[in-house]
């Protein structure tokens, strides 16, 4: 007999909901044990509405297509020496930190997904879950895939799994997802699922991927546009999931704001790593750190939460100190990175006078006044064959691991420091919300891998910062340091024919 | 509670306590409104260390970079210790004058105001 074929409904429903089965004999509760302590409560699991409609056979022949296309293009870009239409070899420190910085948080996502797809109680949830967790594997391979070829031509891109585990500033991203991972299933989702894919993520993904394609990098903007309809349903799962959590119960509700308050912080102090990028890396800039926050943000996340108003929910009330930093966040963060770049794999450079003049247009309240005296005796140094690289380590925030340079809202001129003692111990913090995500759950945080710390406990190769550089496995002269006289600028001049 | 765990003795220890640093203290070392240095920084130091070998050999290692810093009149600087206004007595140690591990100890020369009067 011929078999019979399904159709698309019958289909559907067999290879989602159907997947699911009653437990007889076995406990339900030990089955997924992870479901409750959270607090959650959750009345009726079939109330889950599929956020896409999408059956795994059909997954996995749409996505090899797409592959497919993907690759071709890698292999032209490749043959074509495509590394070399980039507007200049600064750009490629853009996507070194892409690299080393955000795609091994894709396969932490993996992970993450990986953890609520067999965790969370409602086969619809776990079938979504478990395609974004195959989606965030296929992302950080293909994104490797993409800068594979850069890799044979610039410095910093060979070690980054290796660093990843190491290098101060990585410590960031890094322990961002290890605080979403070591959550539980339902504060994962919302921290990555919703906080981060959703309302964050035309904050991180699109910067990098518009960066790209306006300095002719083809191999990342292809990635960009291959993984845009993942990026659609990673966006509706996550609308979904808080959704679903907010008319459970109304239990949810403070919890669930509780996460938000969190996550949206947390997010933003990663993408701190984004708005240096755009302001500073990008060669031929496509808009400042501040209009992106303005846009996607305030415009697009205020309606966002305009509509959540409904469950109860709020917008997190630091969202005023957010809006108070979005002018100084930037400059901040690259002037760190200048003065550290002994100690990062990636080249960094004082901004040329044409481009301080399109900082003081889009900074006209802070540019001129608090961050261009700061280039102006970098370079003066500079002249004086004294490029300024800083001594010593920085004090980092136990919470965001990054380093305090974070200044008070109502004085750019000042620091901000803020403490709180648990158990006798004093503990670090660059801002109020850092402080107050600590005490709450101090015991989360008090055991934190602060690379700083680690160095002068002499756990990273022990000695002086030679030693350090060769535990990060990071090629000293050549990956890290000034871009000026750097062996990229030496090639790409070569490869230019400029003297 | 201290942490949403899944168990209710989750615990973890402390990473950074004095007793990992080999006899040695941290204490984090700022010089305000002098934004040179992007943060203030660690420095691991024997509490047996006097305030004025501090003055003597950790300063110009943190701070000698800086254009202003050959201006200092360290008889006339201000400290702030663990955000408290602090005169320490330049002949004791640090464990005498109270800066302890992770203390936060700012250096604050209010007639000094950076490159180009500007805080840097």
């Amino acid at each position: 007999m011929s078999p019979t074929k399904l159709n698309l409904k019958d289909k559907y429903k067999l290879l989602t909901r159907d997947l699911d089965w009653e437990f007889s004999y076995e406990d339900r509760q030990e089955a997924f044990p992870y479901e409750e302590f959270e607090g959650i409560k959750i009345t009726d699991w079939d109330k889950w509405e599929d956020p896409f409609r999408l059956t795994m056979d059909a997954y996995w022949k749409y996505q090899a297509e797409k592959e497919k296309k993907l690759y071709a293009i890698y292999d032209a870009f490749s043959q074509n020496n495509g590394h070399t239409n980039v507007t200049d070899a600064r750009y490629v420190n853009a996507i070194k930190l892409f690299l080393t910085g955000v795609s091994p948080g894709e396969h932490a996502a993996h992970l993450g997904f990986a953890f609520t797809g067999r965790q969370m109680g409602g086969i619809g949830a776990r079938v979504a879950a478990q395609m974004q967790s195959i989606d965030e594997l296929r992302h950080i391979q293909t994104q490797i895939h993409a800068m594979s070829h850069y890799n044979k031509f610039f410095d910093g891109f060979d070690e980054f799994n290796h660093m990843h585990d190491r290098v101060w500033y990585l410590s960031v991203p890094k322990s961002f997802f290890e605080d979403a991972r070591t959550a539980g299933p339902f504060e994962f989702m919302v921290a990555i699922g919703f906080s981060f894919e959703y309302v964050l993520t035309n904050l991180l993904f699109v910067p990098f991927m518009s960066g790209a394609a306006y300095n002719g990098d083809m191999a990342t903007v292809t990635f960009g546009f291959s993984a845009q309809s993942d990026e659609a349903r990673h966006m509706t799962l996550g609308l979904e999931i808080i959704k679903f959590l907010l008319e459970q119960h109304e239990d949810n509700v403070p919890i669930v704001q509780k996460w938000l308050d969190k996550w949206l912080w947390r997010g933003y102090r990663l993408l701190t790593l984004v708005a240096m990028m755009m302001d500073y890396m990008l060669p031929q800039k496509f808009m400042s750190w501040q209009e992106a926050w303005e846009l996607y943000f305030e415009d697009a996340g205020g309606a966002l939460f305009k509509d959540l108003e409904r469950y109860g929910i709020k917008m997190p009330d630091y969202t005023e100190t957010i809006k108070q930093e979005k002018e100084h966040l930037s400059h901040q963060a690259w002037w760190t990175f200048y003065q550290y770049t002994h100690a990062a794999a990636f080249h960094t450079w004082t901004p040329s006078s044409d481009e301080m003049d399109w900082l003081s247009e889009k900074y006209p309240n802070t540019f001129d006044k608090y961050y261009r005296p700061r280039w102006e005796l970098a370079a003066e140094m500079e002249a004086k064959g004294e490029r300024f690289y800083t001594t010593g380590l920085p004090q980092l925030c136990q919470t965001c691991q990054i380093p305090m340079m974070f200044t008070e809202v109502d004085d750019p001129s000042q620091v901000a420091y803020r403490e709180s003692v648990y158990n006798d111990e004093r503990f670090h913090f660059c801002s109020d919300p850092c402080k107050s995500i600590f005490d709450n759950e101090p015991e989360k945080y008090v055991h934190a891998w602060l690379p700083v710390h680690q160095i002068l406990q002499g756990n990273c190769g022990g000695g002086g910062l030679d030693k350090v550089i060769e535990y990060y496995h990071l090629d000293n002269g050549a990956a890290n340091l000034e871009f000026e006289g750097s062996p990229d600028a030496e090639r790409w001049k070569q490869w230019k024919g400029v003297a | 509670m201290t942490v949403q765990a899944l168990r209710n003795d989750y615990h973890g220890d402390f990473k950074d306590s004095v007793d990992k640093f080999g006899g040695a203290q941290l204490v984090y070392i700022g010089w305000d409104k002098h934004q040179l240095f992007c943060s203030s920084r660690a420095f691991p130091l024997l509490p047996t260390m006097t305030f004025q070998e501090l003055l003597d050999n950790v300063m110009p290692e943190a701070f000698s970079q800086h254009p202003e810093f050959g201006r200092v009149v360290w008889e006339r600087a201000e400290w702030i210790l663990d955000n408290q206004s602090f005169q320490p007595d330049h002949s004791k140690t640090l464990a005498e004058l109270g800066i302890g591990h992770k203390s936060v100890l700012r250096l604050v020369t209010p007639n000094l105001t950076g490159y180009k009067g500007a805080d840097v």
